[in-house]
């Protein structure tokens, strides 16, 4: 059942519907909600990254002017323990004395303002006992564990050491990633209201109905007891995905001092407060035939996770889909540090993992004296390599091919080096992209009232990625009515149940749910085109795996960096980014995706870093001045193209999700364009000036 | 609340003037948001380098997450709320809003500030002076290109005479529904901002 033809508004660069609540400031994000006596939280966080607390002196906090009450593991209620997801941590906070990563919560200042409870929060005083800490995953590559995480740890097809052993051309190359934070502009924040037995969060959340799971569960109180409110989210990048312990604790400190709440984290809290994207290091081995044509890939990857909870950012999972090789091996292990437990982030696995991936290949590429892109070509995958089953859909060939055309790679001299201005020098490079595709259990609910407006009501959310504006445009074609017509309820758990917004998945989940509602509708009217009493209609989106297809999204991207000769601060001209991502419902906001994500491409390739003190176990700079992401000036020109395509199986729209494929293998061209500037290869992102010293 | 330390300043908000009671230690951007409730001035990084809190202070933007709301005394805040509002909508939301240059929203007022700024001192920048002049304020969303092609669409319509409508100027939103659903709240009337076109 393919849909979404007719009217057409999908399909029509359309402005956001929410865009008047934005630009007027009227859109109302977490922290704006409006209390009647509220009080205040600060959390205090841990100094060291492992031991005990041995003690508190509270007695000059607790007399400060305007406390409320001070939660400690000693007086603080016992929570339900719970699993992940929908936690994102599941060693729950403030439950013993236990100190497992600096930046850990320690205690909850309650007062009647902010600055009451910020100074407060400055005089407690904790004692610790310090324990062995271990900091640095490199250094003990060798402890690896097996973890379970969201794709299988380990992937084999072939014989792969008998392909390398037969291989005329062998690169075994290692490349690093760094840690990277999320910092979405707006920390996280929840404002707990607790009243009359019931509790209502007022939540910056990618998930509101796993928020109520997670925080009902492990406060012991029923569901129907919670409700969590989401309408504008101020970016999340994931790590507003999952449930971390300071919106448990908002809720806790509401329901014991029967009084709402506001928890809204300092920028230096976010930092420890949610997970974030680890550090990576990549060992690639490839093997090719003189001609240029893999006989063997190799792909492993090793990155840290918590002392008590298990993440594991598959790194080694580009190889399992993107070219033809008879003989694949994809090995993904993590190591036990004293630091908080990661979490996914825009683009994880195979964004991470095509940093390293698609600069081997590079690699690759240059010592066979082979056209990067060519090499591409000559093994491009028609069937996914690792599976045998064909895509569900992938017109990456025409990526390339429209790529190259847009960007003029034939301009590129095969010699690094040799493309100069002056004293600038000009590189080229380019990498293939390649995403999961994750779809969830989405139900969504319509209505037509009499006056013929339609409601459209879902608990997804909007992060930024335009579920606002591309969700009525769905029930607008759907429904055969103009899209003004169409308004939207969502980010709330009193509505029908669609999933998070993480992993790319919304529109094909939440907006199959939609289509389907809308369908339902029409069969309802049977015909009428209004109603004299509200008529609605529910819809489903059940996704059905199949083992049949292999289904991913894929692009082509090319980058122009420059380098001055002296002062070698690579800076990016340009960048050509062509997808094959499915039916585009709306192009206006795909493109803010596509080129946002590219943005945080940049941001991978050249400055993102948190920069840890491997003594300490503390991030050395927890705010934007030291972790550095793109800022206006960072950004020059940006091509985007979809291909025009409608992939039936991934969605009931044909569409499917583009909200991490924009950042994924941008970071690689970069690389490979600074490699073919200046002839150094650097293997440690991101890639400074330093590195090229 | 204690009330030993409290000071009385004059700062005026929009237009209005306000005689406020404030703590030294309360920062500008709190006194905006918690005491006279101008959410729209939001707090992104506590540090003055993302810019999500930046208001106008006698006309030129400052970082009001950085500034004590003491050090306002005697002088003009603007805030996102007194560069326009929903039904009345400043030349530059409008272009912000047309040229798509928002994804998620939450820098955008800041940005929207800054950008009334540089318009303000620089009738008709180039990209260049666009891109440097927003050095200060940080999207983590849309790449910045629809920013600047937002502010340049800004300030050629303030060029040729667009400016803010009162709110007696503007046709009334998208009627009230007839039967508003149970959970009536966000819900988002449309109207295809001014200029709206392609991409």
């Amino acid at each position: 059942m393919t849909a979404v033809v007719g009217r057409a508004v999908v399909g029509t660069p359309t402005s956001r519907l929410d865009g008047r609540e934005k630009v007027s400031g009227e859109a109302r994000y977490a922290a704006d909600w409006p209390f009647e006596n509220p009080l205040y939280g600060v959390l205090v966080q841990s100094s060291i990254p492992s031991g005990r607390i041995d003690s508190f002196d509270l007695a000059a906090a607790e007399s400060a002017p305007g406390v409320a009450r001070i939660f400690t593991h000693l007086n603080a209620p016992r929570l339900v323990p719970m699993d992940s997801p929908p936690l994102g941590q599941t060693f729950l906070p403030l439950q013993s004395d236990r100190i497992d990563y600096e930046g850990q919560h320690v205690a909850l200042v309650i007062a009647e303002t902010l600055e009451q409870a910020q100074h407060a929060a400055r005089l407690v005083r904790v004692v610790y006992e310090r324990g062995p800490a271990r900091i640095d995953f490199r250094a003990h590559l060798t402890d690896e564990i097996e973890v379970q995480g969201f794709f299988p740890a380990d992937t084999s097809t072939g014989d792969v050491s008998a392909g390398l052993g037969g291989a005329d051309v062998k690169i075994d190359v290692t490349y690093r990633t760094a840690d990277r934070h999320h910092v979405p502009i707006e920390p996280s924040a929840t404002l707990a209201d607790w009243r009359d037995g019931k509790l209502t969060l007022y939540d910056a959340a990618q998930w509101v109905h796993g928020v109520r799971i997670a925080v009902a569960h492990v406060l012991g109180i029923p569901l129907d007891d919670v409700r969590v409110i989401s309408k504008f989210v101020g970016g999340g990048f994931g790590c507003k995905g999952f449930v971390w312990p300071h919106q448990i604790l908002a809720a806790m400190a509401s329901r014991e001092l029967g009084r709402p709440v506001k928890l809204v984290l300092s920028r230096a809290h976010t930092f420890t407060a949610h997970g974030y994207q680890t550090a990576s290091e990549q060992r690639v081995v490839l093997g090719a035939t003189r001609d240029g044509r893999f006989v063997a890939i190799r792909h492993h990857s090793w990155t840290p996770t918590a002392i008590s909870d298990d993440y594991l950012e598959t790194c080694a999972t580009p190889a399992r889909a993107s070219y033809a090789s008879g003989a694949i091996e994809t090995r993904n292990r993590a190591v036990r540090v004293n630091r908080g437990v990661p979490t996914p982030m825009r683009a994880p696995h195979e964004g991470v993992g095509a940093v390293a991936f698609e600069c081997a290949l590079d690699e690759l590429a240059y010592a066979l004296g082979v056209d990067p892109l060519e090499m591409r070509l000559r093994n491009y995958a028609e069937r996914d390599p690792t599976t045998g089953t064909p895509f569900s859909q992938k017109n990456l060939r025409e990526c390339y091919r429209i790529g190259a055309e847009r960007f003029g790679w034939a301009r590129r001299s095969p010699v690094p080096g040799t493309m100069r201005d002056g004293d600038t020098l000009i590189g080229y490079g380019m990498a293939g992209a390649v995403m999961f595709t994750v779809r969830m259990p989405s139900t969504a609910r319509i209505t037509l009232h009499p006056g013929g407006d339609v409601v459209i009501e879902t608990a997804t959310q909007d992060i930024g990625g335009g579920q606002y504006t591309i969700l009525p445009m769905i029930a607008a074609d759907a429904l055969g009515v103009p899209v003004e017509r169409v308004r939207i309820v969502l980010g709330d758990t009193a509505l029908p149940d669609a999933g998070g917004t993480f992993g790319s998945s919304s529109t094909m989940s939440a907006g199959s749910a939609v289509f389907t509602a809308a369908q339902e509708l029409k069969r309802l009217l049977g015909g009428r085109r209004s109603v004299s009493q509200p008529l609605t209609a529910e819809g489903k989106f059940q996704p059905e795996h199949s083992d049949a297809l292999s289904m991913f999204t894929f692009g082509a991207v090319f980058a122009e960096v420059h380098v001055d000769r002296d002062l070698p601060t690579p800076r990016v001209a340009r960048i050509t980014g062509v997808y094959s991502a499915g039916r585009i419902i709306n192009p206006k906001t795909a493109r803010s995706q596509i080129i946002g994500g590219m943005t945080w491409g940049i941001g991978q390739a050249l400055l993102e870093a948190s920069e840890l003190d491997l003594g300490l176990g503390r991030y050395l700079s927890k705010n934007l001045a030291g972790y550095v992401v793109p800022a206006c000036a960072d950004v020059r020109e940006l091509d985007v193209t979809f291909i025009e395509e409608v992939d039936e199986h991934a969605s009931l729209l044909g569409a499917k999700g583009i909200g991490e494929l924009g950042a994924v293998g941008v970071a690689a061209a970069i690389g490979n364009a600074i490699y073919h500037a200046t002839g150094t290869r650097v293997r440690d992102f991101p890639i400074r000036p330093e590195r090229l010293l | 609340m204690q009330t030993k330390h409290v000071r009385q300043i004059q700062i005026d908000v929009n237009g209005e003037p306000r005689s406020l009671s404030v703590e030294p230690r309360l920062l500008l951007v709190h006194l905006l948001r918690d005491q006279l409730g101008l959410t729209g001035t939001h707090v992104g990084c506590d540090t003055s380098s993302c810019g999500a809190c930046t208001v106008l202070l006698d006309g030129r933007s400052v970082k009001s997450c950085t500034m004590l709301a003491v050090q306002a005394d005697g002088r003009a805040v603007t805030t996102i709320e007194g560069i326009g509002n929903s039904k009345s909508l400043h030349p530059m939301q409008e272009a912000f809003w047309a040229e798509h240059g928002l994804q998620c929203g939450y820098c955008t007022t800041g940005m929207i500030v800054s950008a009334v700024d540089i318009i303000q001192r620089n009738p008709d920048p180039t990209d260049e002076q666009i891109r440097e002049g927003l050095g200060g304020n940080v999207c983590r969303c849309t790449g910045y290109h629809n920013i600047v092609r937002a502010v340049k669409a800004a300030a050629r319509a303030v060029r040729s005479g667009a400016r803010r409508k009162s709110v007696a100027e503007v046709e009334p939103l998208t009627p009230p529904l007839e039967a508003p659903p149970v959970t009536g709240e966000g819900i988002i009337p449309h109207r295809e901002p001014v200029g709206a076109g392609g991409e």
